[in-house]
């Protein structure tokens, strides 16, 4: 049946959209920009918020005698909206000034300056003095965890983190408790995030629209660390990095700038600058072969091994199974992120190769996640305390530390990334979306299963934004499925039917935030705009078209590093330096 | 702390006769309540593993309302009527001198949990203002006099 269209007037426009769509939706298809701050709909993701709370978005609806809230009122046919009106934007402005009576005044060094939705407001009102005196707001919680920073004292209640938590992640850490003015947004029994479920995927941080819920800054110990002359910093990018960072520099969504940020990151003083995509191809040699292995024994009819596969690349997938999961432990593989193969490689493999002590080596990592900073200060990842990557930065703080560093970002050169562990493919570059590792995975697995040479690298099944993609792929014969989703709350269903026996596929690609890494909790803010993520994705597979080598197994200085150290996959030094377990982490 | 095996499998019961349901949340915490007298952590994670919802949603709840306590009640629970008509006869005078001589605050135990200490708003004996609950008795027209030789005899 076809949907039924709406006409209504809006300010004068006349506007047709299907039945169902809110004032604020058709407002937005003809330009009309109605402030809000409570609401937050990643469109195409399932990152939504509507709780119609905050009344930022009130217009006026002939007709009815009390504003009404764009974001949650349906169009109705022959209505007529007027959005700008003296008495909506009066209601506006003392909507956000009773916000601000009790938000504290710390706009000068609150780390979401110049970022601030609720700021942003307040300019956009015209708002020049507090009309309101605020009730006594009891001191709320602060938090610094290894990868997020709580200041409740700034929260909104916009319950945007509680939505993602909850319904989008279903992590369940955070949800509102009290009431009145003891209200706050905590974990259960008012614990510290550290001690609750939370994974670190940091999406409460990509949604919150003040300075309650940040990253935790490592900027200023990288300032100091690359000032000290007996220290060699080297740094590591993920591929989500370079399709996002340019948006920090006034330069539209999607743009790829690998080369500049390779300059500016020199410019910056480190020593080497290296690229996490060679570890990716490391991963999909060790991923790979797990992989091959499994379903080798599985077809010789060995029903005692663990099908399907599950991705263990993402910090805060791993988090949420240790959690919520600990009876299927033997299921991830157990192949290390591509960040901490980077840092067990450097600090093995190329530091022996270069004569640098451990001590005196610092690997930095630029990651557009908040949970690889929790990852790096994992125990099992450290030898004699020293961690194999010392920190990460996300994307965010890349940004501010190359502005306070005096560099004009666009005006720079492209430059090259250093030599061995700065080369990579194209299938090194895709595992910053959704569906990267998992083609990356089939290009190398193909040629390994069948010994033939893969035509088509391409693989559009396990591509799209859709939350749970299947696809199956035929390897000479044998039909290989394989299954892709994001965002925790679909990666829930999935595992839920494994636990309950209930499988279909050989292998499945699990990524923590929506979108993949490229929607991470470390990534220049996208404010609702979900055509930022889609952009992103897309620079990332044009980089990955661009490039010469596309099959991580291909990689010269990976078949390098085989020959001169590793020995062969999931052989003995791999196992010990690229492999890693789980542990029951469940808190209930 | 473990909850009583007894206590877990009627809180078990409780979520089922309801469903599991989790918009039956406020009743199942209101009966689940009557079992201890109070909501203790380890009850609320069993409730949200029945009802298969976040612990902090089920948290939320609990602290929402006042009617759900989280603190165990003591042997002899004291409840001091705020209404009106006790509020007006002297009800404050009176809970202030509960406060004094058990040295807790409203919502607070004795640490021998002996005795805990509320407000509530009517009981309907307004005749007798002001009014005390103490346990399902009834005790009016009291005086803050009254107060240490009620606690004794309770305790004697």
């Amino acid at each position: 049946m076809e949907e039924r269209q709406i006409t209504l007037q809006i300010d004068h426009h006349f506007v047709t959209v299907p039945e169902g769509t809110t004032i604020l939706e058709a407002a937005q298809k003809i330009g009309i920009d109605i402030p809000t701050l409570c609401h937050i709909d990643l469109k195409g993701t399932c990152i939504r918020n509507n709780p119609a709370s905050c009344r930022i978005c009130v217009v006026e609806v002939e007709g009815r005698r009390n504003l009404a809230p764009a974001c949650a009122t349906r169009c109705t046919e022959g209505m007529v909206v007027r959005t700008s009106t003296l008495r909506v934007m009066n209601a506006r402005k003392i909507v956000a000034e009773l916000i601000l009576s009790d938000h504290p005044n710390e706009c000068l060094t609150c780390p979401k300056a110049g970022n601030c939705e609720l700021q942003n407001l307040a300019l956009r009102f015209n708002i020049r003095e507090m009309p309101f005196n605020g009730g006594e707001l009891s001191p709320r919680k602060r938090e610094v965890t290894a990868s997020i920073v709580r200041n409740m004292d700034k929260c909104i209640f916009c319950r945007r983190c509680e939505s993602v938590c909850n319904d989008v992640q279903t992590v369940g850490a955070l949800g509102a408790i009290r009431r009145g003015f003891n209200t706050t947004i905590a974990p259960a029994f008012d614990k510290m995030m550290s001690d609750s479920e939370c994974t670190y995927c940091g999406q409460c941080v990509a949604v919150c629209p003040v300075g309650a819920l940040t990253e935790r800054d490592h900027t200023n110990r990288l300032v100091e660390d690359l000032a000290d002359p007996d220290k060699v910093v080297i740094v590591q990018t993920a591929p989500a990095v370079r399709a996002a960072i340019g948006e920090e520099f006034g330069l539209p969504a999607g743009t790829l700038v690998t080369g500049k940020m390779v300059a500016a990151l020199r410019e910056l003083g480190f020593d080497y600058v290296f690229d996490t995509d060679f570890a990716a191809d490391l991963t999909i040699m060790e991923e790979g072969a797990e992989m091959l292995n499994r379903l080798a024994r599985y077809l010789d009819g060995d029903r005692s091994v663990r099908l399907p596969i599950l991705t263990s690349c993402c910090p805060a997938w791993v988090n949420f199974f240790e959690h919520q999961f600990p009876d299927l432990l033997d299921i991830p593989s157990t192949a290390r992120s591509p960040q901490q193969m980077f840092g067990s490689i450097a600090k093995t493999w190329w530091a022996e190769k270069m004569g640098i002590p451990r001590e005196r080596l610092v690997v930095v990592s630029i990651m557009p996640c908040l949970a690889k900073k929790y990852e790096c200060d994992r125990d099992e990842f450290k030898t004699d305390g020293n961690p194999d990557v010392d920190y990460s930065i996300s994307t965010r703080e890349l940004a501010r530390l190359i502005k306070r560093a005096n560099i004009s970002f666009t005006l720079l050169p492209d430059m090259d990334f250093d030599q061995p562990l700065g080369t990579s493919t194209g299938a090194g570059v895709i595992f910053g979306t959704t569906g990267g590792v998992m083609e990356a995975a089939l290009r190398s697995v193909y040629e390994m299963y069948t010994g033939k040479t893969l035509k088509d690298v391409n693989f559009q099944a396990v591509r799209g934004m859709q939350g749970v993609r299947r696809a199956t792929v035929d390897l000479d014969g044998f039909e290989l499925k394989v299954g892709i989703a994001h965002g925790l709350g679909n990666a829930r269903h999935l595992l839920d039917d494994i636990r309950h026996g209930r499988n279909e596929y050989h292998a499945i690609e699990i990524m923590a935030c929506p979108g993949g890494c490229i929607g991470g909790g470390g990534q220049p803010l996208h404010h609702g705009n979900s055509a930022v993520l889609y952009a992103r994705a897309n620079a990332l597979y044009r980089e990955d078209a661009g490039k010469t080598i596309r099959k991580s197994h291909e990689n010269p200085f990976i078949k390098t590093l085989y020959s001169e150290y590793l020995g062969k996959p999931l052989g003995e030094k791999a196992e010990h330096l690229l492999h890693t377990h789980y542990f029951n982490r469940s808190v209930q | 702390m473990k909850l009583p095996c007894d206590v877990a499998g009627k809180v078990d019961a409780i979520c089922d006769a309801h469903g599991n349901n989790p918009g039956e949340l406020i009743n199942i915490l209101h009966e689940a309540q009557h079992l201890m007298g109070y909501l203790p952590e380890e009850m609320q994670k069993l409730i949200a593993g029945k009802l298969n919802i976040p612990v902090s949603k089920v948290y939320g709840v609990v602290t929402f309302y006042a009617f759900f306590t989280m603190t165990a009640k003591g042997k002899y629970p004291i409840s001091v009527c705020m209404g009106t008509a006790c509020y007006v006869r002297g009800g404050e005078k009176l809970l202030d001198e509960f406060k004094r001589v058990l040295g807790i605050d409203v919502g607070e135990t004795t640490p021998d949990g002996r005795f805990s200490l509320d407000c509530l708003r009517c009981v309907g004996a307004c005749g007798l203002a002001p009014v005390v609950m103490i346990g399902d008795k009834v005790y009016g027209r009291l005086q803050p006099v009254d107060v240490r030789r009620i606690l004794e005899d309770l305790d004697a």
